[in-house]
């Protein structure tokens, strides 16, 4: 279930684009209308009827994207992001659907408290957003929220992300549990006891600068742990975040053997490593954190060949007074919904590294096939959920304000190419 | 492929000001050039009037977030003997214990147009915090456990008083690798002047991927030429955590003892000393003990710091030809 604000249907024709959409095989310059926002007709040439024309030559007409995985903040930490700036800087970089985490202030574990974010989306959300809510009260780890009735106040999935849970018997009542609610788990996977006090990868970068290391055996051992007992159960879990090979390994694995499980990946993590650390710049402190190469090159083959079905941002947004700070002293978590497509596109399309097809599945049919929303496709009769992108245009990350109420990106200062021409969500133009 | 991060994602670097925060940043011709200067700041203290004239004029700043006897009363000492103003600030007693952030205090303190800042932090990269947000010269005091540069350019500037060279030695670091700035300055200035390390200590205080030999061996101490005790840092060692089982096991197996070393081999350690721990009485006293030379090395070794991050000869940080160019 996703709410936004009530926005007028958009009637709109576009013209000469590129129409591609990778799920329904479609890659043709084709015309398509929206009329009051469902896509109605597509055609060579359709009718414009007294529509407004946009002339989109030399521009790629795609679904638009879905992440899901999104810190909005609210409640609690409004001065960071609002319901209203996050779904903002989503419009802004071409999604139509995103995940917001429960792990807020107060924590998203009772349906009184997810009532009331969704009276907020139906106010202030720009794109639709659905809610995760919290697997564990308070996300302490010790009990189970009541997943029963926050799934019938609209929760979408269950996490405790941010947070590991760390116990074994806890995790397998909670499989146990949410298999009847029919929503999948959505799992921080994090050894405490073996991350305990690290920051940087653990490898010859933290080595070298003496930062205390969270080594890839934190995240595997817990991947490996929840494969285990979500093989056992029978139960649907996506692992949030990897980050480690032995992890997308692991996903390979369990998958080839029938366990219903699906994982994502960060732009940050296929794009940088942890030798990016040697800035000592808060703005590539993440968790988990950045790895290195052979990681990297792991989780790229896992995109690839869809083993790892979505890619999500972890927007994580954060005051600049807590990211102004010494490496250690600093938040973990980076923004990143107004740069992934381009900074994907640019560090991976562009060097040939994956296809553009497959970012735009990866950025929106597989996050909503995960979560069991409906898929943005360009198709007579669906919801308008298109993005127009440019990928000729290149911008620089930082010379205009961010719609994000946070600026803390790991890409500030850099040059992309690609360029979100224009958004519709839920079909209205949200962005242009 | 794509080429990696840091210098195509990162905005372009600013002319880089004089500062030394890592000996990462130092050339050999760098470590060369301050440890002549060091030695010609020995001889000036040696004549009766110690006082220099040459930085007249001048603020240095000692910005202490952690206690420190030896590395704070030296860097004082050192501005004072170069007829610099100083000004010490630490953060108990200042508005640190208010809760203002290290970016606050900076500006506050860049107020006063500081020509350098000396800082000691407990978090890595608190130096270029402040290197960031000041106009001043900054001189890394030890951050974290990630660098201490002056602490390395001092037993540099000892080993080669003490033995006459220092290509071609072979130093052999003993303790708790993994939580020591000082080990991870010495290394890199030890391979940028050609002495071959040996990394020895508990496993899991030997981190994994430096760049050095490793053994757990502590016989492997006998083929150095040097060894290098490093402080048993109880104070970082978490409740729990398991790094070695006892104090008294770690002693049992790492502590340096006379029966340990080869006669004449020479034994450094950065204080303050655990006598006891690491490090035997009867070494720690021995003729062989390098320790009060180091903290008098410490105070010329500052010295030229001050100098040479102040006046033409820049410390290099980064790029030296970029900043005579600008």
């Amino acid at each position: 279930m996703l709410w936004q604000k009530e926005l007028p249907g958009a009637n709109v024709v576009i013209r000469g684009a590129r129409v591609l959409d990778p799920a329904e095989g479609v890659d043709a310059r084709l015309e398509v209308r929206i009329d009051d926002g469902v896509i109605a007709d597509i055609a060579e040439r359709v009718d414009a009827n007294e529509h407004r024309v946009i002339e989109a030559d030399g521009l790629v007409l795609a679904p638009a994207f879905v992440d899901p995985h999104v810190h909005l903040r609210t409640p609690g930490r409004e001065d960071e992001e609002t319901v209203a700036s996050g779904t903002s800087a989503a419009a802004a970089g071409g999604y139509c659907a995103i995940l917001a985490m429960p792990n807020t202030d107060p924590v998203v574990d009772s349906a009184a408290t997810l009532g009331a974010l969704v009276e907020t989306a139906r106010d202030e959300a720009l794109v639709p957003v659905g809610f995760l809510a919290a697997i564990t009260r308070g996300q302490h780890g010790e009990e189970l929220t009541e997943m029963g009735e926050l799934a019938d106040t609209g929760a979408v999935a269950f996490s405790d992300d941010g947070m590991p849970v760390a116990s074994a018997g806890l995790m397998r009542r909670a499989l146990q549990y949410a298999s009847s609610t029919d929503r999948p788990l959505a799992l921080h996977c994090e050894e405490p006891t073996l991350s305990r006090g690290g920051h940087v990868h653990e490898g010859r970068v933290a080595a070298e600068l003496g930062f205390a290391g969270y080594p890839s055996v934190a995240e595997s051992v817990a991947v490996e742990r929840d494969l285990s007992i979500a093989g056992y159960e029978g139960g649907r879990i996506h692992v949030l975040h990897l980050s480690a090979a032995e992890s997308a390994e692991a996903l390979r694995r369990a998958r080839d053997a029938g366990v219903a499980a699906s994982g994502e990946v960060t732009p940050h993590h296929l794009v940088l490593t942890d030798d990016a650390v040697r800035s000592l710049d808060p703005n590539v402190k993440m968790n988990p954190p950045l790895r290195a190469e052979q990681d990297r090159q792991v989780l790229l083959e896992g995109v690839r060949n869809g083993t790892i079905e979505a890619i999500a941002t972890d927007h994580a947004p954060h005051a600049a007074h807590e990211k102004e700070v010494p490496f250690e002293a600093a938040p973990f978590g980076v923004t990143g919904l107004e740069t992934a497509f381009a900074a994907l596109y640019t560090h991976l399309v562009e060097p040939g590294v994956l296809t553009l097809e497959t970012l735009l599945e990866r950025m929106s049919a597989g996050p909503a096939r995960i979560f069991g929303l409906d898929r943005p496709r360009v198709a007579a009769g669906a919801s308008a959920n298109l993005v127009l992108l440019d990928l000729d245009r290149g911008w620089t990350v930082g010379e205009r304000p961010f719609r994000s109420r946070s600026g803390n990106s790991w890409l500030l200062g850099s040059p992309l190419d690609g360029t979100v021409r224009m958004t519709l969500a839920g079909g209205s133009v949200v962005h242009e | 492929m794509i080429r990696l991060v840091k210098d195509d994602l990162r905005p372009p670097a600013e002319p880089p000001k004089r500062h030394l925060l890592s000996v990462a940043d130092l050339t050999r011709d760098d470590v060369d050039r301050l440890l002549g200067t060091a030695q010609t700041f020995a001889a000036s203290l040696e004549r009766h009037v110690k006082k220099l004239p040459t930085l007249k004029g001048h603020l240095v700043v000692n910005l202490f977030y952690e206690s420190s006897t030896r590395t704070s009363s030296s860097f004082e000492l050192a501005a004072k003997r170069l007829s610099a103003d100083t000004l010490t600030v630490k953060s108990t007693g200042s508005s640190v214990d208010k809760g203002e952030s290290l970016k606050d205090t900076a500006l506050t303190l860049g107020a006063y147009d500081p020509d350098v800042i000396v800082i000691r932090h407990p978090q890595i990269g608190a130096p270029q915090l402040v290197a960031e947000v000041t106009e001043a010269h900054v001189v890394n005091a030890g951050d974290g456990k990630h660098q201490h540069p002056t602490q390395a350019l001092l037993d540099l500037y000892t080993i080669r008083q003490e033995i006459g060279r220092l290509e071609g030695l072979h130093v052999a670091i003993v303790g708790d690798v993994l939580h020591s700035r000082v080990a991870r300055s010495l290394l890199q200035g030890f391979a940028l002047v050609g002495i071959r390390t040996t990394l020895v200590g508990p496993p899991a205080l030997l981190p994994r991927e430096l760049p050095a030999e490793t053994t757990t061996d502590i016989e492997a101490i006998r083929d150095a030429d040097v060894v290098y005790v490093l402080r048993m840092q109880n104070e970082r060692m978490e409740a729990g955590a398991n790094f070695v089982p006892s104090l008294r096991e770690y002693t049992a197996r790492w502590g340096v003892t006379p029966e340990r070393l080869r006669p004449g081999q020479k034994v450094m350690h950065p204080g303050p000393m655990n006598r006891g721990v690491e490090i035997d009485d009867r070494v720690a006293d021995s003729p062989d003990s390098l320790i009060t030379t180091q903290v008098r090395s410490g105070l010329v070794v500052r010295m030229a710091v001050l100098y040479d991050v102040l006046t033409g000869g820049p410390v290099g940080v980064q790029a030296l030809a970029a900043a005579e160019v600008a």
